[in-house]
């Protein structure tokens, strides 16, 4: 037993060492993309095609002044970003990677996903509150309003997987998935998932709650140092992690089929595809314009969540129909 | 036999931690951190669900309570106001001891949840005695289905409510 125990607690160190780096240089990444999208070069200065900005960024933001602001309420202020960071780092531990790397095999995987995830947005609402400041209240409140709107149909469009598997257990999902991918099926929830995904990772079109033109930097306003790098590492996660969500519900996980698996590892096949969704990511955010905020809710609530709920409604039907 | 025992001593930690944060809901002067206790409450009552064998119960518990009900009072505490007077009052140096508590009890919640799931041993202690989401559906669509419809015309006419004080007054108002 205390080996595994050991074994286990490795691969939670090794998984952690490895997923803050890689956000790190996602920093980078989207910098560049959005840089030759644009037609110009963004950061190429540091290192080899500038790939050590991020730890030339983070070398800065280790330098500076970590301000608590005297009129905030300092328990709720420091806590808000490591509560971001610490819900989508849990998340995390219920993806399964390959057939043999995954933290646990919880039977409630996707239920402790949604769970983390809406437990996430206390970081962003607290931070609001706690900053005792109005660009930093109506950040928070916006934020609030949102995520919870759009987890609802979240949690609504993954019920087709969980209606055509048969499972909550996301490693058993990928291995339903053996002689098909779910997207065959389930396009129009995977389309709900991405776009809820995108709003609970408050990233552009969807990043109201920061949106620098009105709010100046919305709940993160009188953040500085450490712990406004915290809720960047925190955004940065979350996009990883609904990337991965996404390979693992509709795109089949580390499976390919039957020519292609051979190529190359599961491993190597799961990050490609995780790759493919953080470039999406990237590119939404280039192209298209921001909102107002009673159309993103007016959005929510009068188009996704009927589809979400028709969705479920076809697949149900069609399972009992015997056709899926 | 001590790994089972091992099981009731998390239990009777996570209901005692259920208890204290409770306590700290209903003596904090500070509305905030009254519901961050409660947050800590619901999150401990989770975990003892998820001791208990039913780990649908614990999920559902995080993400309807904990993760939207919740979210909607801070949201409201938020709206009116509530709770920022007072931190303004309080003077700084008793910042300390104002954050030591929900700290301490999330902590040796999050230390518990990650024994659980990182112990293989004792989730299979868990797995013998199971309570899945079928059975919940079961029992919900059997024996409690007059419960079932009961409530949902609570919710019903919840939902008819809000809609009528939403509804714009005049013409003229909101797109």
């Amino acid at each position: 037993m205390m080996p595994e125990m050991i074994w286990k607690l490795l691969e939670i160190t090794i998984m952690i060492a490895l997923l803050i780096p890689i956000a790190a240089t996602l920093v980078w990444v989207e910098r560049r993309m959005i840089g030759i999208w644009q037609d110009r070069h963004g950061p190429n200065r540091v290192g080899p095609f500038g790939i050590l900005q991020s730890l030339a960024d983070l070398l800065k933001i280790l330098g500076k002044e970590d301000w608590i602001p005297p009129f905030s309420d300092r328990l709720v202020f420091i806590l808000a970003p490591v509560i971001g960071a610490v819900c989508v780092l849990m998340s995390f531990a219920v993806i399964p990677f390959t057939p043999d790397i995954g933290v646990s095999d919880l039977n409630i995987g996707l239920l402790f996903f949604l769970a983390m995830a809406s437990l996430a947005v206390y970081s962003v609402v607290l931070a609001g509150w706690a900053s005792n400041s109005k660009y930093a209240l109506l950040g928070g409140m916006r934020a609030a309003a949102q995520t919870v709107s759009y987890e609802v149909f979240m949690g609504l469009s993954v019920m087709g997987v969980v209606l055509l598997t048969g499972t909550f257990n996301l490693r058993e999902i990928v291995l339903a998935q053996t002689d098909g991918w779910l997207i065959q099926s389930q396009f129009v929830g995977f389309s709900v998932f991405l776009i809820a995904g995108i709003a609970e990772s408050h990233r552009l079109p969807f990043d109201l709650p920061e949106a620098e033109t009105e709010l100046t930097a919305g709940f993160h306003t009188e953040y500085s140092g450490l712990k406004f790098a915290l809720f960047f590492l925190g955004e940065y996660l979350s996009v990883m992690l609904i990337s991965a969500m996404s390979v693992v519900l509709f795109f089949g996980g580390w499976l390919m089929p039957s020519p292609l698996d051979t190529w190359l590892p599961p491993l190597v096949w799961f990050i490609l595809k995780i790759l493919f969704f953080v470039f999406f990511f990237i590119l939404l955010r280039t192209s298209l314009p921001r909102p107002r905020f009673d159309q993103l809710l007016a959005f929510g609530w009068k188009v996704m969540l009927p589809i979400a709920l028709l969705n479920l409604l076809v697949t149900a039907a069609l399972r009992l129909g015997g056709v899926l | 036999m001590s790994s089972l025992a091992s099981i009731e001593g998390l239990f009777y930690l996570a209901a005692t931690i259920a208890i204290v944060a409770s306590l700290k809901v209903v003596t904090g002067k500070n509305t905030v951190h009254a519901l961050l206790y409660l947050v800590i409450s619901l999150l401990a009552v989770a975990v003892c669900f998820y001791l208990m064998g039913a780990p649908f119960a614990a999920g559902l518990e995080v993400i309807v309570y904990a993760g939207a009900i919740l979210v909607l009072f801070v949201f409201a505490v938020m709206m009116f106001g509530l709770g920022i007077d007072e931190t303004h009052n309080a003077p700084q140096s008793r910042g300390l001891s104002l954050w030591v508590g929900p700290v301490f009890l999330g902590l040796l919640l999050l230390i518990e949840l990650i024994f659980v799931i990182g112990n293989s041993d004792l989730s299979l202690q868990l797995n013998n005695q199971i309570v899945d989401s079928k059975q919940v559906g079961m029992l919900l669509y059997g024996p409690y289905l007059l419960a079932v419809e009961i409530s949902s015309f609570l919710l019903l006419a919840g939902l008819v409510a809000g809609y009528h004080y939403a509804k714009p007054e005049s013409r003229g108002g909101r797109l």
